[in-house]
């Protein structure tokens, strides 16, 4: 008989995989519960990964990720948004944000130490957490505009927490903090003594406001690891790489977990990197442009339709409410998938906050978007 | 340039409320635009794009791309003798080009030899024009930014976190 980690055992099997068989299994479906952009990376990085293999780079590099690449993006953080790391000590290059988060929470949790999670939440915040022996705070931000409310912070923190994770623009909610909300979290923060897992890995896909990242606030430096990326914002997820930035304690600890479990991120997927960093601009503005323009069309239309959605501020999801139809989110889907060919991701797959809503990302070519809010149209006729 | 205009760029028939809803707008005010940038010449027209492989029924339809080497006019340049030919009907487009020749003419027929009557009879004989060359389009894969064979398939997973 094996058995099993009672860890693992006691994990929720991922609450979209049932779902994905059912969409699988049909033809002419348009789906709008994809995770990733629609666009192809642009040509010339992946030229740069094409490359990186012809000229023979195909070997480990350091742990921490090539020192170019490394100095690259230290270089753009200090330029873009006045953030100094040192490109030695302060950044790890790793296999998707995914990595970086499960080194974050083994690197910083013993027994008993409490993490702080606001849902809906992306899925593999609880599980690194969990994996890792937190015990596991969960706060609903539905009432508040799924942000995440200082007075509800206030109430939630015990002498047992620790780390706080915020992930703004949020999948799946699409919501931002501005900086007078980050700034009222910062001071709580700080006055609890807790370190902050800030994942800003659609920080590039701000609509309306500046993005500000965590770390530049004051006194925030030396507490948060920042998390981000180019999977978004250069179209690139398959290359599975990102980065995180911190404090150089906890960057070695990451580091020394990451040279065990990794090694390195992939090589070529790092080339391509460099290239994203330094000259990836242009394309991720010309994106971002092609997204506002879904984004207000979806959310146009979405309310025009009685799916009560919040303007989405950042990333490429809508979350409304079909509390009005009166269906749990999962039989929803459901019947949008088998009745109008639609995929869409229900609410429940992201913890408390989504019972009542659908997750819609609009990572989806312009016309099939448009074809897809119609049978949407047809289908809340249908109820 | 406007996004309106982009927006209309790529899909003339995009509903007034649609185009409200992508540019934060109201109905009326995108309404309003449009007239004014109708009025100005700014809009030029609304076409539709077919792909007439896909018919039956429809009449065969020959292109002819037909580089023109012109002599410019001491007055008008180029101007005049363009006028001249892409007046006629046939023209669909007409650009004046830089390279070796002056001007790239679109023609369009239902037989290729109406295309060689047109070039024969009145392009080549034009006072101005001291040569032609004519190119046939055998086979459309993309105009107008539509892709007339389907374009690269989606590897994204249908459903992703």
């Amino acid at each position: 008989m094996i058995e099993l980690s009672r860890t693992v055992e006691s994990l929720a099997p991922s609450g979209i995989r049932d779902f994905f068989d059912l969409v699988m299994s049909m033809d002419d479906v348009i789906s709008l519960g994809v995770g990733e952009p629609d666009f192809a990376t642009p040509w010339h990085i992946r030229e740069a990964a094409i490359k990186s293999i012809e000229d023979g780079y195909t070997n480990y590099t350091s742990n921490k990720g090539m020192p170019e690449l490394r100095k690259a993006i230290c270089t753009h953080l200090d330029k873009v948004h006045q953030l100094n790391y040192d490109y030695e000590e302060e950044i790890l290059i790793t296999t998707g944000v995914s990595e970086g988060m499960d080194l974050a929470m083994r690197a910083l949790i013993n027994p008993g130490d409490e993490v702080i999670i606001p849902t809906p939440c992306y899925v593999s915040y609880y599980p690194t957490a969990k994996m890792a022996g937190a015990r596991v705070k969960l706060l609903n931000t539905e009432p508040d505009q799924f942000k995440l409310n200082p007075e509800k912070l206030a109430d939630a923190i015990s002498p047992a927490s620790k780390i706080v994770v915020l992930n703004y623009p949020s999948n799946p909610t699409g919501t931002t903090y501005d900086k007078s909300l980050l700034e009222q979290l910062a001071e709580l923060i700080i006055k609890h003594d807790l370190i902050v897992i800030s994942d800003e890995i659609y920080s590039h896909l701000t609509y309306d406001l500046q993005h500000i990242p965590l770390p530049t606030l004051p006194e925030l430096r030396e507490r948060t690891i920042f998390f981000n990326g180019f999977s978004k914002s250069c179209a690139m997820t398959g290359l599975r790489i990102a980065y995180a930035t911190g404090p150089e304690k906890i960057i070695g600890a990451m580091t020394k977990i990451h040279q065990y479990t990794m090694l390195c991120a992939p090589t070529t997927s790092q080339f391509a990197a460099i290239e994203a960093t330094n000259h990836g601009a242009d394309a991720i503005a010309s994106m971002k442009k092609e997204y506002k323009r879904r984004r207000n069309l979806v959310h146009e239309k979405l309310n025009r339709l009685g799916l009560d959605c919040p303007l989405p501020d950042g990333a490429f999801y809508a979350f409304p409410s079909i509390k009005k139809t009166g269906l749990d989110p999962t039989t929803f889907c459901k019947k949008l998938l088998t009745q109008q060919q639609v995929a869409a991701v229900p609410g429940t797959a992201f913890g408390p906050g989504g019972e009542e809503r659908i997750r819609i990302s609009y990572a989806t070519d312009f016309q099939q978007l448009r074809e897809a809010l119609k049978r949407i149209e047809l289908f809340l006729q249908s109820l | 340039m406007d996004r309106l205009l982009e927006l209309l760029e790529d899909n003339g028939r995009m509903p007034l409320n649609e185009l409200a809803g992508a540019l934060e707008m109201s109905e009326s005010e995108v309404a309003k635009k449009l007239e004014k940038f109708e009025r100005e010449g700014v809009i030029k027209g609304y076409k539709t794009v077919i792909d007439r492989t896909k018919l039956d029924d429809a009449p065969q339809s020959i292109i002819g791309l037909i580089e023109v080497n012109i002599s410019p006019q001491p007055d008008t340049g180029f101007d005049q003798i363009a006028r001249e030919i892409y007046d006629h009907p046939e023209v669909r487009s007409c650009y004046l080009c830089s390279g070796d020749y002056d001007l790239l003419v679109w023609v369009e027929a239902s037989t290729l030899n109406e295309i060689a009557e047109f070039v024969a009879r009145e392009l080549a004989p034009l006072k101005n024009v001291h040569k032609t060359e004519s190119h046939f389009m055998l086979k459309i894969y993309k105009e107008g930014g539509l892709y007339f064979e389907p374009p690269t398939s989606d590897h994204r997973l249908s459903i992703s976190p």
